[in-house]
């Protein structure tokens, strides 16, 4: 396939697996120097031999790592063109009633402030650009975000977070006369590796799949390369007068209300 | 997917609207894919714009002049695109035309016609072309695209934009709607609201202009240099990037996406 990131070099965190993952085949498909984050040693050297992409093992709430990483990607490529914020968790999380102060700072400190540290780096790097501040960083939020879920405190308002962050970076970049965009995906259930692990953990595993299938008018979930074509457009100069936007990608999950 | 990548070959698109402005990009740029368009607008067939466009767009597109607000234009619009390519895939009601002034002063009429043609206009088009675009969409991922050309003046208010506002709101929700229908009846027919902000169009300039006229400003570049310095990308859209946007919704890579709204307005509604 002819790349429409031919010459970019892009960055994804959390792309051992999953959305990231999918996300790194298809921007290296499209023709980008990809590097990509995360914990998971063994998928990401396979995912590393099969797309040529460059691993690096970042925590992203990490913000020491954060320059060093950065650094080694503009000393290889000489640039830094787009940024796929993707890693996010919610083990530890929990109701309004019931989530432990633990397992909420340990969500917050990923899913915000690692996106935060993802963003201002991300902006940090894109300056570094020999034509000045150009580059298009992708937030992943959710459907979470517009429509919260009861045991999932922490998750959901760390989702509507980041929609603020990815507005209020959109319009500082603006103010700075930055050629930077940054926008927000909101995706609904994608078939993750995470989501079948938690449908076959419950008792009735079908009765889970059906669960979750169900939540979209749809009557499916996303498979993760249908979020990465999203990622590609929303990466590509094709995009360039979308900035600080939220896009919905959930089968018309949150077009209407849940269970009509 | 870089442009040219005959990625829509073998579909078929209808676009409202389509011999200037964004329309007419949204063609030309489904074209370069590969698809096969008819376009609809006002002019007659063999009117001047009409010929230097179709000219222009060559084989692959044809032209019905069309009332986008007539029910019988578009029984007459399905009924050639039927006989000319037996199949739709897209769908972009693009068609639309603004009224300002304050809401005491609109009248009945003016109120009646911006709704015939901005929300008419879409519903007529849907309707009359789902049963051809369910058939069609069975046989590509992602199935038949409605792209419905709203504004983010369906997401916000403006002074003395009032009915242009309403119509265009009532673009977002119509196409929330028909998006759930189609998707619990597992009809594969995807639908999504385009939200321009501003756009370097005949729309655009001929509304400025009216503001002038009315002495809102100077002159229609004193408008644009107002408008650019309030958004963060800080410059107009060109069409192209609306067609591009249409292109991603029309494509297979958008197929998880329907009953979205996609804002273009670089930045604008974000502040």
């Amino acid at each position: 396939m002819a790349g429409k990131l031919e010459g970019k070099v892009a960055l994804v965190t959390g792309g051992t697996t999953g959305i990231g993952a999918a996300a790194v085949r298809r921007l290296a498909a499209e023709g980008a120097k990809v590097y990509f984050t995360g914990s998971k040693e063994e998928p990401a050297r396979a995912l590393c031999d099969e797309t040529g992409a460059t691993f690096s093992k970042l925590r992203v709430q990490d913000a020491a790592g954060w320059p060093v990483l950065i650094d080694e990607i503009i000393a290889a490529h000489g640039r830094l063109d787009v940024v796929f914020a993707n890693a996010g968790i919610e083990a530890g999380d929990g109701s309004i009633e019931d989530v432990s102060l633990e397992g909420w700072n340990g969500i917050i400190a990923v899913n915000q402030t690692g996106v935060m540290l993802t963003v201002q780096n991300a902006i940090l790097g894109m300056k570094r650009n020999p034509e000045g501040p150009t580059g298009s960083i992708i937030i992943n939020s959710s459907m979470n975000a517009t429509r919260p879920l009861g045991n999932y405190v922490a998750y959901s308002v760390t989702k509507a977070a980041v929609c603020a962050l990815a507005k209020s970076s959109a319009v500082y970049c603006g103010q700075k006369k930055y050629k930077i965009r940054i926008n927000a995906i909101l995706p609904g259930v994608v078939e993750t590796p995470l989501i079948t692990q938690i449908m076959n953990a419950q008792p009735d595993p079908a009765a889970a799949r059906a669960m979750y299938e169900g939540m979209a008018p749809m009557g499916r979930m996303a498979q993760i390369d249908e979020i990465s074509g999203l990622v590609a457009y929303l990466a590509s100069d094709e995009a360039g007068f979308i900035s600080g936007a939220e896009i919905a990608i959930d089968g018309a999950t949150t077009a209407g209300m849940m269970g009509v | 997917m870089e442009l040219g990548s005959q990625r829509l070959k073998g579909r078929v698109a209808f676009v409202s609207g389509g011999l200037r402005g964004i329309g007419l990009a949204c063609a030309e740029r489904f074209l370069a894919e590969g698809a096969e368009v008819v376009l609809s607008d006002l002019d007659a067939a063999d009117s001047e714009t009409a010929v230097e466009v179709m000219g222009r767009l060559g084989q692959a597109a044809s032209y019905v002049s069309a009332n986008v607000a007539k029910e019988e234009d578009w029984e007459r619009a399905v009924a050639l695109v039927q006989e000319r390519h037996g199949k739709c895939h897209i769908l972009v009601n693009n068609a639309g035309i603004d009224l300002t002034g304050p809401v005491e002063s609109l009248s009945m009429d003016g109120w009646r016609r911006i709704m015939s043609v901005n929300v008419d206009g879409v519903f007529l088009g849907v309707k009359h072309f789902t049963p051809l675009m369910a058939e069609s969409g069975k046989y590509f991922r992602g199935g038949s695209s409605i792209i419905n050309v709203s504004s983010i003046m369906g997401l916000v208010g403006m002074n003395e934009v009032s009915a242009y506002n309403a119509s265009k709101g009532a673009v977002r929700l119509f196409t929330k709607g028909i998006a759930i229908e189609f998707a619990q009846k597992q009809m594969p027919i995807r639908a999504n609201s385009l939200h321009p902000g501003f756009v370097k169009t005949p729309l655009l300039a001929a509304g400025f202009q009216r503001w002038v006229d009315q002495g809102f400003a100077e002159k229609p570049d004193d408008l644009v240099a107002g408008v650019v310095g309030m958004t963060p990308i800080g410059r107009l859209a060109d069409p192209s990037e609306l067609a591009s946007a249409a292109f991603f919704l029309a494509s297979e890579d958008s197929s998880y996406m329907t009953g979205t709204e996609l804002v273009i307005d670089g930045g604008y509604t974000a502040q």
